[in-house]
């Protein structure tokens, strides 16, 4: 028995990327931006998001998905003690989330009475550059402490971001960080990335952030 | 380490197309990994054995064609892969770059028997 070549052509996220589009196609017709927020872990990502909810609520009502590999509801906690509509997603182990889980995510959310969904990534700078959420924005944190030659080694999840946010800008002076370095190596994945360096401890910064999350999430309700 | 998500998208459109085509087994995948794309073939590997057990893609032999990380300089034009870590151009330094390939990942071809 002979064997026979069929070609097939198919991207290997095909299935994900669909159900991306599905799901962002939900978060449009309510009129609701939403952030994929991805880091390595420590990078700070429940922290920015707290005082993302403290600039900008109650003027902007936001939910929060929180990806957790493990059954620990740390964050989402300190989201609901926020006083905002929180979703903890354990993914069994897995290192990433994805549109499934996110597709389910958006069922546990009073979707209509939000204007800003933030999706808290797993801790991971590999896994989750691969997968599409169905999110308007893809955010990635990276924190002075974590080096500056993170953009050489993780290139991938340096492709496809919108915005950069460099966080715990208030070590630099304590760590060695050269901004430019750092700075060369995201422009050459991401040229012309948005970047906003900031310290949640200080302040320093945040506005910035928080101003260009105001502008997104009036733009998404204009439309 | 995504690798067990990947694999049973790839038993998945395997499967599918294998059925279409009417095959009675399938024999062979081939698979374009760019270099970019952090994928490990090993892992993958690993896990096909383990769930394409019982279906119609059990023991097929997977391929995997890997595509190097090829950059263009948008200064002086150069073209130059990627050995390992990024690096600027190499003929004039300019950090002004096109990513040509390396970001493939897509199921190219399965053998199939009738």
């Amino acid at each position: 028995m002979s064997s026979i070549r069929v070609p097939v052509i198919e991207k290997i996220f095909n299935a994900n990327d669909q159900l991306a589009v599905l799901n962002r196609k939900r978060l449009d017709e309510a009129g609701v931006f939403a952030i994929n927020l991805m880091a390595s872990p420590g990078a700070g990502k429940t922290t920015l998001i707290l005082n993302t909810i403290r600039a900008l609520a109650p003027e902007i009502r936001i939910g929060v998905i929180e990806g957790d590999t493990a059954p620990v509801t740390i964050d989402a906690d300190k989201v609901l003690a926020a006083g905002m509509p929180a979703v903890q997603i354990n993914t069994g182990g897995d290192c990433h989330l994805d549109a499934p889980m996110i597709e389910q995510g958006l069922n546990s959310l009073p979707l209509k009475e939000l204007d800003l969904i933030i999706i808290e990534n797993v801790g991971n700078l590999i896994c989750p550059a691969a997968f599409q959420l169905g999110s308007h924005a893809n955010v990635l944190i990276a924190s002075v402490p974590e080096g500056d030659d993170k953009p050489y080694k993780y290139p991938n999840i340096y492709r496809g971001v919108q915005v950069l946010v460099v966080t715990k800008t208030d070590l630099l002076p304590y760590v060695t960080f050269n901004m430019d370095y750092f700075r060369q190596g995201v422009e050459m994945l991401s040229p012309g990335l948005v970047t906003f360096p900031l310290s949640c401890k200080t302040g320093e910064g945040v506005a910035e952030w928080t101003n260009w999350v105001r502008q997104q999430v009036k733009q998404k309700r204009g439309q | 380490m995504h690798e067990l998500s990947v694999t049973e998208s790839i038993l998945n459109i395997a499967s599918r197309h294998a059925e279409q085509a009417e095959a009675k087994r399938v024999t062979d995948i081939h698979i374009v990994v760019g270099k970019l794309s952090s994928i490990v073939d090993d892992s993958i590997q690993f896990y096909w054995d383990m769930i394409s057990e019982d279906t119609i893609c059990a023991g097929a032999t997977l391929h995997f064609q890997r595509v190097p990380a090829r950059l263009a300089c948008l200064d002086c034009n150069a073209e130059f892969e990627l050995s390992a870590e990024l690096i600027p151009c190499p003929k004039c330094g300019s950090v002004r770059v096109k990513v040509l390939a390396g970001e493939e990942f897509w199921l190219d071809s399965i053998e199939i028997t009738r």
